[in-house]
């Protein structure tokens, strides 16, 4: 029995190994090369192997660190807050006031299909929309709201967090929406029965049942805006700073050992804040 | 069900429309302006219309190597696309069993879902840097999509096999197939919907990826990574003619992806239905 039991692992093992030897070497490694040479000195042109903590000195020393990570933290928080809300309510239309599965599916997809074409060309799309003589621009001033163009529609903070909406709502509406069709519609005519309006239902039923998929979806938004270096250079036209930029700019530079120090410290920043995320809802368990 | 709808399906509906309009707004209007005349800019008003810009892409010293990145893209997002659905294949089989260690896999997977693209990018520069080997598309460029596409392809497969009624396999096995046959015959007719799926994935997820490769690709770009260097240099509507063929081309794929799983998936049910029939 037990060496039958062995047999059996040893052919999962063998049917995970091309998916270790993969993950093993463009996962695990390169996480233990940037945590090796994170101690390692550098000159500006070359780094050499080493074991001292001043990368980590200087990062913790910085008063740059500080405000990126707290300009990052803004970008995070408002990002989520919003794509939550957002992805929430489009869920919600979905799961419980669209009626035809084959009207739920095809709008579903509707949602999903940007997911499979270029973040960096809708990204791009935005600037007819937002530039000094975009749309949005032209559209306040034809009506009479605004004189003279907006300046911070464009290459601003305001951009960014519109481009990390437009690209991330989907990673809140999937998880959200799966969780939502799997609550039993019974309940919710139960309390309707028993005399619950509509706002009771939602917060007394649908929010709570739904918590794993808003947890996973948090998570993926939080990790997605945590690390993001692309989206905040070209959307504030490089004049917006993340943690994730940071690291690509040392990375510019040659500067290895420092952007590696910068990028443990992130991974361990994200870690963190997904360990808390985390302690609201026990994913395995509810899964 | 004829009931009358309450005032907040309105609501929600319209709130709906906007998100619909907001994610496919910017993408309409870069079409629109990509047949901008020959004198237009990047905003409007349109400057006459004219396929000028579409022209110009084919034209070598108005754009850079985009063909040839497109050709890379191409290449890699196939491969990447077949290792993705083999291997998470393989990977969904092996945790239809209970073995020791397996949280420990599951981890290392949501790791590699969740772990900032920018870490992936140095750490395999770094990682091949020490091994002395040059950064190329088809290996490290390879390697690092893969710690993008894989995850996906294994939670889907994990979606599909928690799903999958064993019974199937049971009465083959009672019939006295064996396990290649039981494999062959019923568990990959049944779920090739899914693995199609998956392999859309993988592709997309490909043919897309710009963060994890953009310090893995070496000297030679794929696509999006040649897109991404154009945005700094091109002021000209030729940057929307390039970003609407590209998504022109990714909406082929994704119908070609979705008619043949729906067609698979046709296929499946009039299968079963007959051999219900006939052993009726």
């Amino acid at each position: 029995m037990i060496s039958e039991r062995l047999r059996l692992s040893g052919i999962s093992w063998l049917q995970l190994s091309p998916i270790l030897l993969i993950l093993g070497f463009f996962l695990v490694l390169p996480i233990v090369a940037i945590i090796t040479v994170s101690f390692w000195s550098s000159t500006e042109y070359s780094y050499f192997p080493d074991f001292q903590f001043e990368n980590y000195q200087y990062l913790f020393s910085s008063s740059v660190t500080r405000s990126v990570y707290l300009k990052t933290l803004m970008f995070t928080v408002i990002t989520w807050a919003s794509t939550l809300l957002i992805g929430f309510t489009v869920a919600y239309f979905l799961a419980f006031h669209v009626r035809s599965l084959y009207t739920q599916i095809g709008l579903f997809l509707l949602c999903t299909i940007p997911f499979w074409t270029s973040n960096i060309i809708r990204m791009i799309s935005w600037i007819p929309f937002l530039g000094r003589n975009g749309i949005a621009n032209s559209a306040l001033i034809d009506m009479g709201v605004i004189d003279q163009p907006l300046e911070w529609l464009l290459f601003s903070d305001f951009a960014v967090i519109l481009a990390f909406v437009h690209l991330f709502t989907l990673f809140m509406i999937v998880p959200i929406f799966n969780t939502m069709m799997r609550i039993d519609h019974s309940l919710v005519e139960a309390a309707r029965d028993a005399g619950a309006n509509g706002l009771q239902i939602l917060t007394n039923i649908i929010i709570p049942l739904s918590k794993p998929g808003i947890m996973i979806g948090s998570i993926f938004v939080v990790t997605l805006v945590m690390g993001d270096f692309i989206t905040v250079r070209f959307m504030s036209g490089g004049q917006s700073a993340s943690v994730g930029r940071l690291i690509s700019n040392e990375i510019g530079l040659l500067q290895y050992p420092a952007a590696s120090a910068s990028a443990v410290v992130l991974l361990a920043t994200v870690l963190l804040m997904i360990a808390i995320m985390l302690r609201f809802v026990d994913i395995r368990k509810e899964l | 069900m004829s009931e009358k709808r309450p005032l907040s399906f309105y609501l929600l509906a319209f709130f709906f429309a906007v998100f619909v309009l907001f994610l496919y707004g910017p993408t309409i209007t870069i079409a629109i302006l990509s047949f901008q005349g020959p004198s237009g800019g990047l905003t409007f008003p349109m400057n006459g219309t004219s396929l000028h810009w579409f022209h110009n892409l084919f034209e070598q010293q108005a754009v850079g190597d985009i063909w040839g990145s497109f050709r890379r893209s191409l290449a890699l997002g196939l491969i990447v696309m077949v290792i993705t659905v083999v291997v998470s294949l393989m990977g969904g089989m092996a945790f239809r069993r209970r073995f020791h260690g397996s949280s420990l896999v599951f981890y290392l997977i949501i790791t590699s879902l969740i772990i900032p693209s920018i870490l992936i990018s140095l750490g395999v520069g770094i990682l091949f840097n020490v091994i002395d080997q040059d950064v190329h598309w088809a290996t490290s460029g390879l390697g690092s999509q893969l710690t993008w596409t894989l995850p996906f392809g294994l939670l889907i497969m994990f979606a599909v096999f928690n799903r999958f009624d064993s019974r199937f396999e049971e009465a083959a096995r009672d019939l006295g197939a064996s396990n290649w046959q039981v494999i062959r015959h019923v568990v990959l007719p049944l779920i090739a919907p899914s693995l199609i799926g998956v392999g859309l994935f993988g592709f997309t997820l490909s043919y897309d990826e710009f963060a994890r490769t953009l310090l893995t690709a070496g000297s030679y770009n794929t696509l999006p990574l040649e897109v991404y260097g154009m945005t700094t240099s091109v002021t000209t509507p030729v940057l929307y003619a390039l970003g609407t063929l590209t998504t022109v081309f990714s909406f082929l794929i994704i119908g070609l992806f979705l008619g043949i799983f729906l067609w698979l998936r046709r296929r499946t049910h009039r299968a079963t239905a007959r051999e219900l029939t006939t052993t009726k």
